[in-house]
């Protein structure tokens, strides 16, 4: 099976068109960042406090709202979150987010102690009398009820074989029914439970309709130092791949290909804001790793270049550049094609904690495949005009030349 | 079979089987499918991000520390100068690291600069600008950085203690990257952090102090009143506990003037545990007992001061005040309104010790259970299915090249968990995205090949040829993609925080593992398959 045979497109005729289009997809991205007032940034590196709730049902988001008004938290904000398609696509988690915890002495957490106060007070467990919610209790509290009731009959000595099913119990809770059990029926499958430790937990237990999946404080401070670490680590990242290539090839290669990965982080940021994700830490890692796969795509058509160079000796340069697209397209269509395919599962099918990383990767994907023969092959070609000569910009430095030269023996 | 290709094959196989005995081998080995799984389960560590649990990051307030050091220094000093006579107009410290002493008489001037040099060595003395006859003593910078990094270690050791006290089970508690005053504690499968939270930043500082005055006053201002606004010296004022608010009544806040010396401090305790009260049912207690040095000190102590009030002091705060009525040997009680589960967590605090400077919070992350097995669930669930797809199309295309590709590719997934298992390392999310694009480069490095492999056969090689080819053509650009990625996976690995950290190591052991697979591997199976195959046949691609 193949897709392509003998292309023949003339790419770098074409240049000004990708240049075009890559500026105005620059510029309609950060209008739109601008527009926004700038990245919107998670708590990661803004500082401030998130709760994540899951509700039995669909998320009452109107009584959370005016809940959280209620108690003088009017500005902060509430994103539903729906769940996977294949799941159904339910609506049933929220995340509530206050912007920061205050500057001053006041402790770190007051943010989430408040949050959780208009929770509780809105969607009260205070009303079933005094009986503990069962879906935010933990192993051991349920370990110490369950002997002290002993629902099995098993006398004295049955502490061990309690603990050992209140942990069976809260995982069945946490694993298969994500944190939330709306009817004590659900755990009858668990091993132990029998109808007389489920009357046992029914009677002195409510089924609380939320229970809480995340809680993330980070101090303005600390957000502020990881949004430079983030941002220095990745600028000395491409660096040492500037210098790398430079060593290999020359260094308007490598110049070319963190030119190339950069437009790419620039348009990827611009889709962000577009789409209204927040970059957090773990969108960095997604950047980084479009960073890593749009330069192993640029690296592999210099790569022909180089190698077409020694044999096209008399041809124009930009012909060259042409030839070593179209011979390497077949693969990078076969590559990125595959790898578009694997992060789009993971987009649609990857959770929550996955969606902006993964969403990075679509993204990234397809500007990263595009900016290789887009960009970065014409700055190449632009500088050999710019220097005058045709073929002067010979890929390769003398050391590499042997290497090639003995690997192709 | 020529023997150099049977030797390949045999270390592939040592390789392989080496990685799948550390994956499920160990530590006992498998007679079951579920021990095979429990090992599988044993032998990869999982973050915080997928396993559920708390992590906080909590800074030292280490210039605490400094201060009181500065502190006792000019106690110190003004009890010096007033032994040997020598006639200052002040001394007082400027900030935590410096002194400043005022008109010194220059008559004494000499007796007061033989004192600093000989009994302060651990402070630089020079004239203070601006002021005649005056000093100024400085921390020498070598004493702070030690006095800092004792602070740190001690605070470290305390936690750690308090913490193991706690039960819970595998923390982690370590100094942390930016800045030296940070440490990082990580509590897996702690789904509420609140206890943990407050027994960590509990001062712990217990003193026992004899009561000055014998009623407390309502107010700070009212204390110094009755002293006519200088208090006496060796003494201070000292807040009393705030009450709970359960209390329908507000009760009324407090203020002590105390001895400034402590009888008995927190390092003078033997044990601590909690016990119900005796005075007020349903309330509960902390009893301590002292060690035999202090009891030595303590039981004369008691005896020549029955009928006056002793203070119970934590973190700066009395929680009683009671009359003592007879010789007390080597026990106390400390009341406050306690819980059970306070009164516990404060006797395990006094054990673990106190703490040198008092704690911050900074960051605190707590992914629930359930929230973590989603993650879990859900990504190996989405790696899996995008995989297979992978898999599938890669077969349809290269037919059976393409089952050589993915079983190159199934190698490289093994020898990266292997790897990551024996080393230790730990899988987050950014980790599953380094695994991702590890996948993609292991991919795109079977397509190189075989595209070029491809192109070699359409220009007229024979297939042994072209095989040769294309591994020899697609090697330099596999190098230089590799090298490239893991260069910058080196740098995010040193200046990168954690999450950023998680990926770099995966993606360096993956494409380390992914060189050899896509290279060595693949070229051994198509040199076999060359090898049986007729010379004139056609190769499957």
């Amino acid at each position: 099976m193949e897709f392509f045979h003998n292309v023949n497109v003339d790419w770098m005729g074409k240049a000004k068109y990708f240049v075009s289009l890559s500026l105005i997809l620059l510029a309609v991205g950060w209008i739109s960042i601008l527009h926004n007032g700038g990245l919107r940034y998670g708590i990661d590196f803004r500082g401030g406090t998130l709760v994540y709730v899951r509700f039995a049902g669909p998320a009452p988001v109107n009584q959370i709202r005016k809940g959280l008004q209620d108690a003088g938290l009017a500005n902060s904000s509430i994103q539903t979150i729906s769940d996977n398609v294949l799941n159904g696509g339910a609506q049933n988690d929220v995340v509530i987010g206050i912007e920061k915890t205050g500057q001053g002495d006041e402790a770190l957490d007051a943010g989430k102690q408040a949050i959780l106060d208009v929770l509780h007070k809105t969607f009260g467990t205070t009303n079933t009398a005094g009986k503990q919610d069962f879906n935010s209790i933990t192993a051991s509290s349920l370990a110490a009820y369950l002997t002290q009731k002993d629902p099995l009959a098993l006398g004295t000595n049955a502490g061990e074989r309690y603990n050992q099913l209140a942990q069976r119990l809260t995982d069945a809770r946490d694993k298969e029914h994500s944190g939330i059990v709306t009817n004590f029926d659900d755990l009858k499958n668990v091993d132990g439970a029998t109808p007389a430790v489920l009357a046992s937990l029914n009677s002195g237990f409510s089924l609380g309709n939320f229970t809480i999946r995340n809680v993330e404080i980070v101090g303005p401070k600390v957000g502020a130092q990881l949004r430079h670490q983030a941002f220095w680590a990745t600028i000395y990242a491409l660096g040492g791949m500037l210098l790398y290539i430079a060593f290999r090839f020359e260094w308007v290669y490598g110049a070319a290909a963190v030119i190339a990965v950069f437009h790419d982080v620039l348009i990827t940021l611009g889709f962000f804001s577009i789409f209204h994700f927040e970059i957090s830490l773990t969108v960095i890692a997604a950047l980084l790793t479009l960073v890593g796969y749009s330069m192993n795509d640029t690296i592999v058509i210099f790569d022909r270049v180089r190698e077409d160079l020694r044999l096209m000796r008399r041809e124009p340069f930009p012909d060259v550049v042409n030839k070593a697209i179209n011979q390497t397209l077949s693969r990078t269509i076969l590559t990125s094609g595959l790898t578009f395919l694997t992060v789009l599962v993971l987009f649609l099918m990857g959770g929550e904690v996955l969606r902006a990383f993964s969403f990075a990767m679509v993204v990234g994907v397809v500007v990263g495949t595009y900016s290789s023969f887009g960009i970065a092959a014409p700055i190449v070609v632009l500088w050999a005009k710019y220097r005058g000569q045709g073929t002067a910009v010979r890929a390769g430095s003398a050391a590499d030349k042997r290497v090639a030269a003995g690997a192709r023996r | 079979m020529n023997p150099q290709l049977r030797w390949k094959f045999i270390f592939i196989a040592v390789v392989i089987l080496l990685c799948i005995y550390g994956l499920i081998g160990v530590p006992t080995f498998p007679t079951s499918w579920t021990q095979v799984k429990q090992n599988l389960a044993d032998r990869i560590k999982l973050g915080l991000d997928l396993k559920g649990g708390s992590h906080l990051v909590l800074q030292v307030q280490v210039d605490e520390a400094i201060g009181q050091r500065c502190d006792q220094a000019v106690d110190q000093i003004t009890k010096q100068v007033h032994e040997k006579n020598i006639a200052v107009g002040e001394i007082r410290r400027v900030d935590d690291t410096h002194i400043l002493v005022r008109n010194v008489d220059p008559n004494t001037s000499g007796t007061f600069r033989d004192l600093v040099s000989n009994q302060f060595a651990d402070w630089a003395m020079a004239p203070a600008a601006g002021e005649q006859n005056g000093y100024l003593l400085t921390m020498k910078p070598s004493i702070v950085a030690d006095l800092r990094r004792d602070t740190m270690d001690q605070s470290l050791e305390t936690i750690t203690r308090r913490i193991n006290a706690l039960g819970l089970t595998e923390p982690t508690i370590a100094f942390t990257g930016r800045g030296d005053n940070e440490i990082l504690v990580q509590l897996p499968g702690e789904g509420d952090p609140t206890r943990a939270k407050s027994v960590i930043q509990a001062g712990g500082q217990l003193e026992l102090n004899l009561v000055a005055d014998e009623q407390p006053y309502p107010s700070e201002i009212a204390a110094l009143g009755s002293h006519g606004g200088v208090l006496p010296a060796g003494t201070v004022i000292v807040p009393g506990k705030a009450e709970n608010t359960s209390n329908s009544q507000a009760q009324q806040q407090v203020f002590y003037v105390l001895q400034r010396a402590p009888i008995i401090t927190g390092q003078d305790l033997r044990g601590a545990t909690p016990a119900p009260s005796a005075n007020y049912p349903g309330q509960y207690e902390v009893r301590f007992q002292l060690s035999t040095a202090a009891a030595a000190r303590f039981g004369p102590f008691t005896e020549s001061n029955i009928g006056h009030r002793m203070a119970i002091v934590l973190d700066h705060k009395v929680y009683t005040a009671p009359v003592i009525n007879g010789k007390i040997e080597d026990s106390g009680i400390i009341e406050g309104n306690f819980t059970q589960e306070s009164a516990q967590d404060l006797a395990l605090v006094l054990r673990a010790g106190a703490l040198p400077a008092s704690i911050k919070y900074l960051e605190e992350r707590t992914v629930g259970p359930s929230l973590g097995a989603d993650s879990i669930r859900e990504g190996v669930r989405a790696s899996i299915g995008s995989i297979i797809v992978v898999m599938i199309f890669l077969v349809i295309y290269y037919r059976l090249s393409g089952v050589n590709a993915v079983v190159a590719l199934a190698f490289n997934l093994i020898i990266l968990v292997a790897f990551m298992a024996y080393a230790g390392a730990v899988l987050t999310l950014p980790g599953i995205a380094g695994v991702i694009l590890t996948i993609g480069m292991g991919v795109d490095s079977n397509v190189l090949v075989f595209e070029r492999i491809r192109e070699e056969l359409r220009s007229g090689k024979a297939p042994a040829s072209a095989v040769s080819v294309g591994f020899d053509r697609a090697f330099l650009t596999i190098i230089d993609t590799h090298v490239t990625t893991i260069v910058s996976a080196i740098f995010l690995f040193l200046f990168g925080t954690g999450p950023v950290r998680g990926f770099a190591v995966t993606l360096v052991i993956g494409l380390l593992a992914n060189v050899f697979t896509s290279i060595y591997v693949s070229r051994a199976i198509f040199d076999w398959h060359l090898s049986r195959m007729e010379r004139q046949a056609e190769l499957s691609i």
